[in-house]
Parts: C-alpha cells; sequence; structure tokens
C-alpha cells in the first residue's frame, strides 16, 4: 500500500505520466460506457445490420463537428416521421377510407446541397392501395409536384433523384440540388428558409392507415461520420476502445506474467527445466511471428479471442523471459534466499513470495510499455484483413476506409477519426510506462 | 548466448586447452542452433498446414474444379458415363498428385522439411512470379530487391542517424534536445505503417505532391536514371513513415546506453588521470559499447529479410512481406517454408558468428568462457 502511494507520489512529479494516467481513466470510463450502453449484441447486430438498419443514414460523411471549422455549412441529416409526431396528420372522414393531409416542416440554412432526399411509407390495407401526392413548397411559396401514386405495397419508397418524371420537371436537374435552389441562380446556390412537405393521402379501406417518413441525407452525420456502408462510425469507434484497451491490456499482463513465472521457475530449478526454456526461447525466435498469425487468422479462426491466445503464447518466450532469468539467476544467490531455505521454505514457495515479487517493480513499466504494440498488433492485423468477423474494431475501420479508397476520395476523417484514437491510446500508456520506468529503474533515475 | 558474455576466470589457459574448448563450443553451439532451426521451421510447417487440415480444403478445390471442368470441356463432355467418370477420376488422381496428396500428410510434412532445410526451395503449388514462374527461389529472389532497397535505405539511415544522435545527446546530457527526444520516445508506440497513413494524407491525398504508393510511376520509366528518381520520390514517404516510427525511442536507447556507460568507474578514473576526452570516448566510452552495437547491427541486417506485409501493404509496395502474405492467403506451403527457412538460417547464422565477433572486440569474453556457468 505505502509503495503504490509513494508510486503515486513519484509519478505526480512527471506531467507526461499525468496526462497519460488521464487519458487512460477517460478512456477507460468510456469503455465501460460503450459497453453499458450499447450491449455486445446490440453493437454487433448494428455492425452487422447492412441497410435494413442504415436506411436513415447517408453514405460516407464526415461527422456533423466539421461545420464548426467551414464557412459554407454542409447540410445535415435528418428524419421527419408522422409516427413520432402526430400533429402532422390531420384526417378527415370520405367514403369508406379517409383524406390525410399530412404537412412536414423544416428549415434548410445551409450552404450546399444535400445528398439524397427519400419519401419511406407505411401503409396497411387490404385490397385497394391508398393514393398519394406529395408537393414540395419552398420558403417563396413556389410549388413543386414531387410524386403521385397508388402505394403498391406495405412499404415504399421515394427516391427524389431517381424519379425520373420529378427530374423531368425540374429540367434535368439533380432534385436534391434543384428543390433547394434559388430559382436561375447559376450554379445552383441554395435558398435559405422553411420548407414543407405537403402530401394528400386518400385511403379507400376502413381500416387502412398511412405514415411517411421524410428523411434528408444531409453531407454530415452524426459524432463520427458514416462508412460505406451508411453505418455510423461511432458505434465502431466507442466499441473498438474496450476492444482495444482489453486486448492491449489481456495480452501485455498475459506475457509478461507468463514469462516472468517460467523464467523464475527455469532459473530456480535450473538443469532440463532451464535448458528446456532456453530452447524454446530460441525456436520462438526463429518462429515468424506475423506470418504465423496471419495463417491463424487465416486457416483457423479470426475471431480476437483466438488471436489474443496466440498472440500471447508467441510472445511468452519472447526476449523479455532472457532478462528476468538473468536478474532471477542474481536473486537466488541472495542471502535472504539462503534464510529462507534455512527456516525450510518450500520450492514453490521461495518463488512466489521470495523471487516473483523482487522483479515486480521491472515488470510494471515493461507490462505498460507493452499495452501499445499490442494495441496496434490488433489493428494492423484488421488492416490486413484479419480482424474480428463480427466486432467493430478500430483496425477494421481503417481497412474498410482503405480498402474503400478513402484517401484517394478526400474521405480524412474515416481514416483519422480511429488512427487518432489509436495514437492518443498508444501515446497514453508509453507516456506513463516510460516515468514508470524511471521511477523504478535506478539505473535510469538519473538519466 | 547471454551467457558467454560472463567474463572469463582470470586463470591463464594453455593453448591447446583454449583450442579443444573452441571447437567443443563451436560444435555444440552449431547442433543447438541446428535443431532450433529444425524444430522451428517443422513447426511452421505444421501450422501452415493446420496439421494437415489443408489437404481437406486442397482436395475440395481440386474436386470443384474438376466438376466445372467437367461442365465446360467437350471433350469431357461428349465421352460416354463409364469414359467420363474414368476420366474425371484420373484428372483428380493426377491433380492431388502435383499437390502431393497420394502421400500421407506427416510423410509429406518431412518432405517439406528435409528440402526447406537443403534449401531446395522447389515449385510453388499456386503463386507465380510476376514473371510467371513457379520457382519459389524466383518468386522469392524477384521481390527481395524492392524489399532490400527500402528497408535497407531506412532501416540503415535509421540505425546510424539514432547512433550518432544518441552519442552527441549523451555529451549534452540535460539539454534542450535531449529533453525533446525523452518527451517525444512515446511517439514510437505506433508502428510504421500507421505513421505511413498520416503522411500519406498530408503528403499525397492532401498536398498532392508526392506519391500514394508503389514502387515506381506507371507505366514505369524506361531509361534507368528515370527510373531510379522515380524509385526515390515513391521512397520518400516509407522511409520517413519508418524513420518517424523510430526515431526517438531508438536516440533515446542510444544515448542511454552511452550514458551508462560514461558513468562506470573506470571512466571517472580516466578523467581523473587527466586524459583528453575525444581519447576518453573512444577508448574508454565506446570500445565496451561495441558488442551490443555490432549485435544491434546484425539484427537489424537480418530483420531486412522478413519484409513488414502490412507497411507493403499501406504502401503498396511489391515486398516479400505481401509475397508471405498473399501464400497464406493461397495455402501455398512451400513458399511460406523458404521464408521461414530464409530466416531461421540468417538468424542462426547471425547468432553463431556474433559469439565469435564479440571475442574479438570485447577482450573480456572468451568463446566458451561461460560454458562452466552457475545454472
Amino acid at each position: 500500500m505505502k509503495t503504490i502511494k509513494r508510486t503515486f507520489a513519484e509519478l505526480a512529479q512527471y506531467p507526461s505520466a499525468v496526462l497519460g494516467l488521464v487519458i487512460i481513466a477517460v478512456f477507460v470510463v468510456i469503455s465501460i460506457y460503450a459497453v453499458i450502453a450499447i450491449p455486445y449484441q446490440k453493437a454487433v447486430d448494428l455492425w452487422r445490420g447492412g441497410e435494413r438498419i442504415w436506411y436513415k443514414t447517408p453514405k460516407m460523411v464526415p461527422p456533423t463537428w466539421v461545420n464548426l471549422f467551414r464557412a459554407e455549412k454542409l447540410p445535415d441529416t435528418f428524419s421527419l416521421n408522422t409516427l413520432d409526431d402526430a400533429s402532422t396528420k390531420q384526417a378527415t372522414p370520405s367514403g369508406d377510407g379517409q383524406k390525410i393531409t399530412i404537412t412536414l416542416d423544416f428549415d434548410y440554412n445551409y450552404d450546399s446541397f444535400p445528398q439524397e432526399l427519400s419519401l419511406y411509407f407505411t401503409s396497411t390495407f387490404a385490397q385497394k392501395a391508398p393514393f398519394v401526392s406529395a408537393v414540395w413548397v419552398a420558403p417563396d411559396g413556389r410549388q413543386t409536384r414531387l410524386v403521385d401514386y397508388a402505394l403498391q405495397s406495405p412499404k415504399q419508397t421515394f427516391r427524389f433523384s431517381q424519379d425520373k418524371k420529378l427530374v423531368t420537371r425540374l429540367f434535368g436537374k439533380l432534385p436534391q440540388e434543384a428543390l433547394f435552389a434559388v430559382p436561375k441562380s447559376d450554379p445552383l446556390t441554395p435558398l435559405k428558409g422553411k420548407y414543407q412537405i405537403q402530401l394528400q393521402v386518400t385511403t379507400f379501406e376502413k381500416d387502412s392507415t398511412v405514415d411517411v417518413e421524410f428523411v434528408q441525407y444531409g453531407q454530415v452525420y452524426g459524432m463520427a461520420g458514416t462508412d460505406h456502408q451508411r453505418r455510423d462510425l461511432s458505434i465502431a469507434l466507442l466499441w473498438g476502445m474496450p476492444v482495444a484497451l482489453s486486448f492491449g491490456l489481456i495480452a501485455a499482463l498475459g506475457t509478461s506474467l507468463a514469462a516472468m513465472v517460467i523464467a523464475a521457475f527455469g532459473a530456480w530449478y535450473g538443469g532440463w527445466i532451464d535448458e528446456l526454456i532456453q530452447r524454446i526461447t530460441e525456436v520462438n525466435l526463429v518462429l515468424p511471428f506475423l506470418p504465423i498469425l496471419i495463417m491463424i487468422g487465416t486457416f483457423y479462426d479470426r475471431s480476437i479471442v483466438t488471436i489474443l491466445t496466440a498472440t500471447i503464447l508467441l510472445s511468452i518466450f519472447g526476449g523479455s523471459i532472457k532478462g528476468y532469468r538473468a536478474i532471477f539467476l542474481q536473486v537466488r544467490e541472495m542471502p535472504y534466499i539462503e534464510a529462507a531455505r534455512a527456516y525450510g521454505a518450500g520450492d514453490a514457495r521461495i518463488i512466489l513470495r521470495y523471487l516473483l515479487p523482487r522483479i515486480i517493480p521491472l515488470l510494471i513499466p515493461a507490462l505498460v510499455t507493452g499495452i501499445p504494440g499490442y494495441v496496434f498488433l490488433e489493428a494492423s492485423l484488421a488492416v490486413l484483413g484479419l480482424g474480428d468477423p463480427v466486432l467493430p474494431t478500430w483496425g477494421k475501420i481503417i481497412q474498410d476506409a482503405e480498402f474503400n479508397g478513402a484517401l484517394f476520395n478526400g474521405l480524412y476523417y474515416w481514416i483519422l477519426e480511429p488512427a487518432a484514437l489509436l495514437m492518443i491510446t498508444g501515446l497514453a500508456f508509453s507516456m506513463l510506462g516510460f516515468s514508470l520506468d524511471r521511477i523504478f529503474n535506478p539505473r535510469l533515475r538519473g538519466l | 548466448m547471454t551467457e558467454t558474455l560472463q567474463p572469463s576466470p582470470v586463470r591463464k589457459p594453455s593453448r591447446f586447452g583454449a583450442l579443444t574448448r573452441i571447437a567443443k563450443y563451436t560444435a555444440v553451439r552449431l547442433v543447438t542452433l541446428l535443431f532450433t532451426v529444425v524444430v522451428g521451421v517443422y513447426l511452421t510447417i505444421m501450422i501452415a498446414n493446420m496439421g494437415g487440415y489443408v489437404d481437406e480444403i486442397r482436395r475440395g478445390e481440386i474436386g470443384e474444379k474438376i466438376q466445372m471442368l467437367a461442365l465446360t470441356d467437350k471433350t469431357i463432355k461428349n465421352l460416354p458415363p463409364e469414359a467420363r467418370a474414368k476420366r474425371l477420376a484420373d484428372l483428380i488422381r493426377l491433380e492431388e498428385k502435383r499437390y502431393g496428396l497420394d502421400r500421407p500428410f506427416v510423410v509429406r510434412s518431412f518432405s517439406y522439411l528435409a528440402d526447406g532445410l537443403t534449401l531446395n526451395l522447389g515449385r510453388s503449388q499456386n503463386m507465380t512470379s510476376d514473371s510467371g514462374s513457379r520457382q519459389v527461389r524466383l518468386i522469392l529472389l524477384e521481390r527481395l530487391p524492392s524489399t532490400l532497397i527500402l528497408f535497407g535505405t531506412s532501416n540503415l539511415f535509421l540505425f546510424f542517424l539514432s547512433l550518432f544522435w544518441g552519442l552527441s545527446l549523451s555529451r549534452q546530457y540535460g539539454s534542450f534536445w535531449d529533453k525533446l527526444v525523452i518527451a517525444l520516445s512515446p511517439l514510437s508506440a505506433a508502428p510504421g505503417w500507421f505513421y505511413g497513413i498520416f503522411l500519406i494524407v498530408l503528403f499525397a491525398a492532401y498536398w498532392k505532391i508526392l506519391p500514394f504508393g508503389g514502387m515506381v510511376s506507371s507505366p514505369p520509366p524506361a531509361e534507368p536514371l528515370t527510373y531510379f528518381l522515380s524509385m526515390l520520390v515513391h521512397m520518400i514517404l516509407p522511409v520517413l513513415a519508418i524513420t518517424l516510427s523510430s526515431i526517438f525511442i531508438s536516440t533515446f536507447a542510444d544515448r542511454t546506453f552511452f550514458l551508462i556507460y560514461s558513468s562506470e568507474d573506470y571512466v571517472e578514473m580516466a578523467k581523473a588521470k587527466g586524459l583528453e576526452a575525444k581519447d576518453i570516448e573512444r577508448k574508454y566510452i565506446l570500445r565496451p559499447t561495441l558488442p551490443n552495437i555490432i549485435t544491434n547491427f546484425a539484427l537489424l541486417l537480418i530483420g531486412l529479410w522478413t519484409g513488414a506485409p502490412i507497411f507493403e501493404t499501406i504502401f503498396n509496395w511489391p515486398g516479400l512481406g505481401r509475397v508471405t502474405f498473399q501464400a497464406v492467403g493461397l495455402y501455398d506451403t512451400p513458399v511460406i517454408v523458404a521464408s521461414t527457412v530464409l530466416f531461421a538460417y540468417l538468424l542462426a547464422i547471425t547468432v553463431f558468428l556474433l559469439d565469435f565477433i564479440y571475442a574479438l572486440v570485447d577482450p573480456r569474453v572468451k568463446i566458451g568462457g561461460g560454458e562452466g556457468k552457475a545454472s
């Protein structure tokens, strides 16, 4: 306890260590929040949901906050649903069915045009389909007829840009631009103000209902933007955090603890045990680490648990075991070990109670400094396409972005967001680890 | 390896004793290293074949291929049913023989091992070199120059830069630059490919002054000089990425290393004697650090032979790392084994030679001197 307190007191004198600790603490809190707010199954479902879940988001757009740095504001993404706001619907009976008037109001105060506009109709009917006619009203009162048709299926989508008639009515211009444009402007400039979509719906049956959702696919979305499958990147960024932290921590902890214990046993018992450990270490040196991980990912299983286990197994007999062994060999000859032997302590007791604690001051900095390596290893494998098949991780975002030419197309946010998070994580742990090294390692203290 | 570094006992052995000691040590060392290489390579073979499971995948692939052939090839299609079945069975047997599937995997695994160890690299199963050859030797040789050029240039640059910078920082310990390098050393937590992404964003995507990747512009320039210049331009970003990712940590390590050596008692003694600073540095500080520097350098040299799959993917560099990656994807055991064997041999030879080089440069080290160690 005292040592921990003293260590913290010493750490407080290194600004980089304090910064590193704060970042790690924040990331841990965010990770816990992520796991609670989006449970595992939900995260996986969202990430693998496809267009069914992500129909309301635009394709490959940067996050909303890029507007803070832009003079020309990019249009945001939003949706208006008659199910959410019943006041938009007014119904009067007519014949067997109803006449429904739907008005959807929204403000448009942006300096460029949205990616796409869509109306999603949800209807219930038995035989006779409801009839819909929609009109677009600009702030200056101009009206444009959007569509008049009978809904053919209970779920029907009207995409503005894909409707040939509408495009013809707008003289061949893209609807999502022409509808928002100042009349006769060239190049098209958006007219700011209040827009309205008026829908007249006629139903022909008693229980027939119609609901409509208008979606404006802007050029920005959410906290993190979206990818090529319209997925909100913030989910992967959030979920990538606990994945990265736990992968790094478990791998570093597992590797160094196992290496320490094995080295202690080897040094204490000596003889063939020590010899065997040394031979395994040399064989391990010959094994190609990354290709073997790639093979395991390609042939067996890409799940993060498999990769983690393989990583730990391949790293245990690494260079650190030799360093630990050398120290244990020195410690073994110390008088206090001899004293322990004299009072009749058994082998296990000496190893666990007297040998291992001696090395912990060396172990902790090595452990903390080792974490970023494993975090980046997971990302590296993901970049090669060997990331966990279901979990969203930072590395997988980078791979998606690389694969879809994010850099060629100027979609920097897509690659820079996960990269920045990786970098911050790596920096935090290595800043802390370097300071711990200087505190615990007396050879470095003065240097 | 480290145990041989222990200082020799003071007693002076006879010349004859030294010779037998060296011979014995050399023999033991060679045997253990060979054992290491054999076990390492055999393990790789087992992993690369999933302990024989790849055979099943292969059989499935062959069956599918022959079925496709039966559907498309008119000469087979027009045969009477019995003759067709026989012809297909023959084709399958032939194809299985080509992959060596007619022999049990255990037998084959040892022939892979024997071929690998005798550097009889043979032919690949699926991969071809860019010039269309199936020779594993050619597949690897074709990519070797590009890997050596890129990683050789950057790692040598890095090695000497950090060495000299570290040395100069150790002289001006506590100065602004010293503190800066210490402060920046955590930056090395990120690997080279990671800095590569940032550099590509800046220089290729945003400022558009350097290429995104590749080794030469496309189509490759015909003239040697323009070819060379084009390659030089394509190398700027990768070299910069490798340098950025390691320069601070290696400078920091070298500087600390030199500082530890310059605080030894014999250096203080030399200073007290009033020797010239230049002499102190050369004879008392640099000389004892030589074995470590040589080790690092040797490990760097053999490290070049593996390439770096991720780095090469990011920069679209046609190197050895990507060959290995492709070979894994195609279950091409001969190529995987060949690259492992080459690396294992190089490592073993280097480790073996280093013991002797230590003895040459460091009079405190005696070959085989550590054999009578306590453990």
